[in-house]
């Protein structure tokens, strides 16, 4: 395509993600350097139904002024990446200065709110994609090989997971749960333990989320990798039978490598997915046991005092942090692709 | 046929009456706030009025939304009903407006302690106080021959003999929910041990100290006759717990506990042994360990003078003083309103409020605290960590975050 010719192509579609992409980034990026100004505080007195009170209040006359000169607020530079409820620069640096042991460094890490965030949200990650990407391909095999006039209705049924909103999933799963729930119940049984509580436990809460991960998204992987096999040559397959291949070699060695490009597409977006994992947390009322970054965000928006420069600032590390995660599969299909070429 | 006839004329001098009362308004009205009966009422009450539309939006959610909801220019919302704690976030933003003038003209009926005033100017309209107290099961502590507890050290106690006769597992509840309610739950107890929450005349943290780890130790000593699941359970969650007779002693909202066995399908002994009393002490103290709240309403800022006005006049004819016949809306709270008389379900606010019990503090960085305490506390409450750190946590975050906004 001639440059001028693709120029007028791709402008239509250069200029919204310019609007609705770049820009918007831009603007978190500002915020997230920038603070509220120095409150302007003012003793006054309160009456309430109860009593009058001498209590502090915010100056407004005041405040309106200094906001009207310096609308964006203080530039703060990266003083809030490197405070305590983001990247702790110097609380880390504390814990590792008095730590003993990598046990107690990493246990002191895990009390600040990024760490602990980023350590459920990773172990939520290298828990859900590979269990995803495995059972969508089982059960797409599976599908694909039953008789032909049952698999609308078992397509149907295997997509539900992944039709149902996320937050109502997490909130059937959370009940069924509940230690009066089915599952929960039925798990005391089980272990004979009647105070068992999966609730409770920071571990079993986990196992909770990560389950309800697998059984909300492995259907996504289900319906891509079943497009993909619709397309599979059938004279490679006949050739492998002819060759006298089992049915597990012609799964590894024919009906992998045609559905490879499928499986990174996958995989992309299960890792971006995944690091964003937030609907079950709120779902789970799990907050006490998992965070990640994404429920950061809501928890400094949700408060009475609303933080907008730390949700920024927890904003820009998600978008870094989503790159780095993407970066090796990206470098790996870049490397196909001029393989090809 | 004739007393047919005489009881419609009679329902139609009732509708004539209501009529009359009638509010008319002629711009429109909108009202965001919290979701408990009484300011159900009040939303409704408010939408009786004719001539413009009157919507409502009651949530549990209503703190994430109502400022949003209030910034823009002209304001979604014409009216948020708040508390004592929730109204700081909303004169922080400089979202409502001092109603002096609308009182004057249309506020005749209102009392003079209904008007919230802050700095001379009035910025809300009180309706009803609210207070967390003890709501108990009578016929559980009868069978264990003991009296309602007045102080936490008789609540553990009590707890200990309901477990041991086998009548109960898990007796004590509590919305221990990990974030804001975690965090009141510890307000109510850190206040009851004597703490106070902030350096005098600062904004510095004050929740590390020897009040706080009281505190703290007297929640987990709680925590061990709750429901295992005790840190997902909120308000709904813990009166679910009381109703299904789960529970026999806790620590509730009086706004909620006045309809707490008013549900369907609460089963007979339980709505025959439901109680209220007094909020409780702790750690030999005299304050209760509880914190004494009032719901009111607020106008928009940024709503032209018509908005403001109709809103006014429809937020008070929802609280005017003619409600109270109604023998249901007068049980549902402990209304502010002229004519009130204290029904048996507001024994619990109203001995909260004589024993003196602190009102939440109305600072602008209270939010913030509150917020700190909740995201901290959770790994204290399932043994993770101590009391110390779990406090020293709750400084730290709030002053990192409290530094981000500019009060340190």
């Amino acid at each position: 395509m001639k440059h001028r010719t693709f120029f007028w192509f791709f402008m239509p579609t250069g200029l919204a993600m310019l609007l609705f992409i770049a820009l918007p980034i831009l603007s978190v990026v500002v915020q997230s350097m920038h603070t509220p100004h120095e409150a302007v505080l003012l003793t006054v007195e309160n009456c309430t139904p109860f009593k009058c009170t001498e209590e502090t209040t915010i100056d407004q006359d005041a405040t309106a002024a200094i906001r009207s000169a310096e609308p964006l607020g203080r530039f703060v530079g990266l003083d809030i990446y490197l405070d305590r409820a983001h990247l702790a620069v110097g609380e880390v640096g504390g814990a590792w200065a008095s730590s003993a042991s990598w046990g107690e460094f990493f246990s002191s890490l895990s009390n600040l709110p990024f760490y602990r965030a980023m350590s459920f949200t990773l172990v939520f990650i290298f828990a859900v994609t590979p269990m995803v990407i495995i059972l969508g391909l089982l059960i797409a095999l599976s599908v694909n090989s039953i008789y032909a006039r049952l698999r609308g209705i078992v397509i149907f049924f295997s997509l539900l997971p992944f039709v149902i909103t996320p937050l109502i999933g997490a909130l059937v799963l959370y009940w069924m749960i509940d230690s009066r729930g089915i599952l929960g119940n039925l798990l005391q049984w089980m272990a004979g333990d009647p105070s068992l509580s999966l609730k409770a436990s920071t571990g079993l809460m986990w196992v909770s989320l990560i389950i309800y991960g697998i059984w909300h998204a492995a259907p996504f992987a289900f319906v891509i990798f079943y497009a993909g096999l619709q397309t599979l040559p059938q004279d490679q397959m006949e050739a492998a039978q002819i060759d006298g291949a089992s049915r597990f070699q012609r799964v590894r060695y024919v009906i992998l490598p045609h559905l490879m490009p499928l499986v990174t597409f996958v995989t992309l977006i299960q890792l971006m997915d995944n690091f964003r994992v937030f609907e079950p947390v709120i779902g789970f009322n799990a907050e006490a046991h998992a965070t990640s970054l994404s429920w950061a965000i809501f928890n400094d928006l949700g408060g009475e005092t609303r933080q907008f420069s730390s949700a920024a600032a927890t904003s820009v590390i998600t978008i870094i942090g989503v790159a780095i995660l993407l970066t090796p599969v990206l470098i790996r299909t870049w490397r196909d692709f001029k393989g090809k070429v | 046929m004739f007393v047919k006839k005489l009881a419609l004329a009679g329902v139609m001098t009732v509708l004539a009456g209501t009529s009359a009362m009638a509010c008319g308004i002629d711009a429109r009205v909108s009202i965001v706030g919290n979701e408990f009966p009484a300011i159900q009422t009040v939303g409704a009450g408010a939408q009786e009025c004719a001539g413009a539309d009157v919507t409502t939006n009651l949530t549990a959610d209503h703190q994430k939304i109502n400022v949003p909801g209030m910034q823009g220019n002209p304001a979604e919302y014409t009216s948020a009903i708040i508390a004592n704690s929730s109204i700081v976030a909303l004169m922080n933003e400089d979202v409502i407006r001092p109603l002096d003038d609308l009182v004057a003209k249309h506020g005749k009926h209102l009392k003079k302690n209904q008007l919230v005033t802050i700095n001379g100017k009035v910025m809300a309209v009180a309706f009803m106080a609210n207070a967390q107290h003890l709501v108990y099961r009578a016929d559980v502590l009868k069978e264990i021959g003991v009296e309602p507890p007045k102080t936490y050290e008789d609540m553990l106690a009590a707890a200990k003999m309901i477990r041991d006769k086998g009548i109960m597992q898990n007796p004590v509840g509590g919305a221990y929910k990990a974030g804001w309610n975690l965090a009141q739950e510890f307000n109510n107890m850190f206040l009851g041990m004597g703490g106070s929450h902030f350096k005098s005349g600062s904004a510095q943290p004050n929740v590390n100290n020897d009040a706080g780890v009281k505190a703290l130790t007297m929640m987990k000593s709680l925590a061990e006759y709750m429901n295992p699941d005790f840190l997902t359970h909120d308000s709904n969650s813990t009166n679910a717990e009381f109703r299904a007779g789960n529970v026999a002693i806790m620590n509730m909202w009086g706004s909620r506990a006045a309809t707490l066995v008013t549900a369907d399908g609460v089963p007979q002994e339980v709505v025959d042994g439901f109680a209220i009393a007094g909020p409780m002490t702790a750690g030999g103290g005299s304050t209760p360990a509880s914190t004494l709240w009032w719901d009111g309403w607020t106008v928009a800022k940024n709503v032209s003078d018509a908005e403001a006005e109709a809103t006014f006049i429809a937020m008070t004819h929802a609280i005017r003083p003619e409600i109270l016949a109604d023998g249901d809306v007068a049980t549902q709270a402990v209304w502010l309103i002229d004519g009130y008389k204290p029904t048996p379900a507001a024994v619990g606010v109203f001995a909260a409020a004589e024993a003196n019990t602190i009102p939440y503090p109305m600072l602008p960085y209270m939010g913030l605290l509150h917020t700190a305490l909740g995201n901290e506390l959770a790994d204290f409450m399932q043994g993770k960590e101590s009391a110390e750190q779990a406090l020293a946590d709750v400084e730290a975050a709030y002053m990192a975050a409290a530094k981000e906004k500019g009060f340190l």
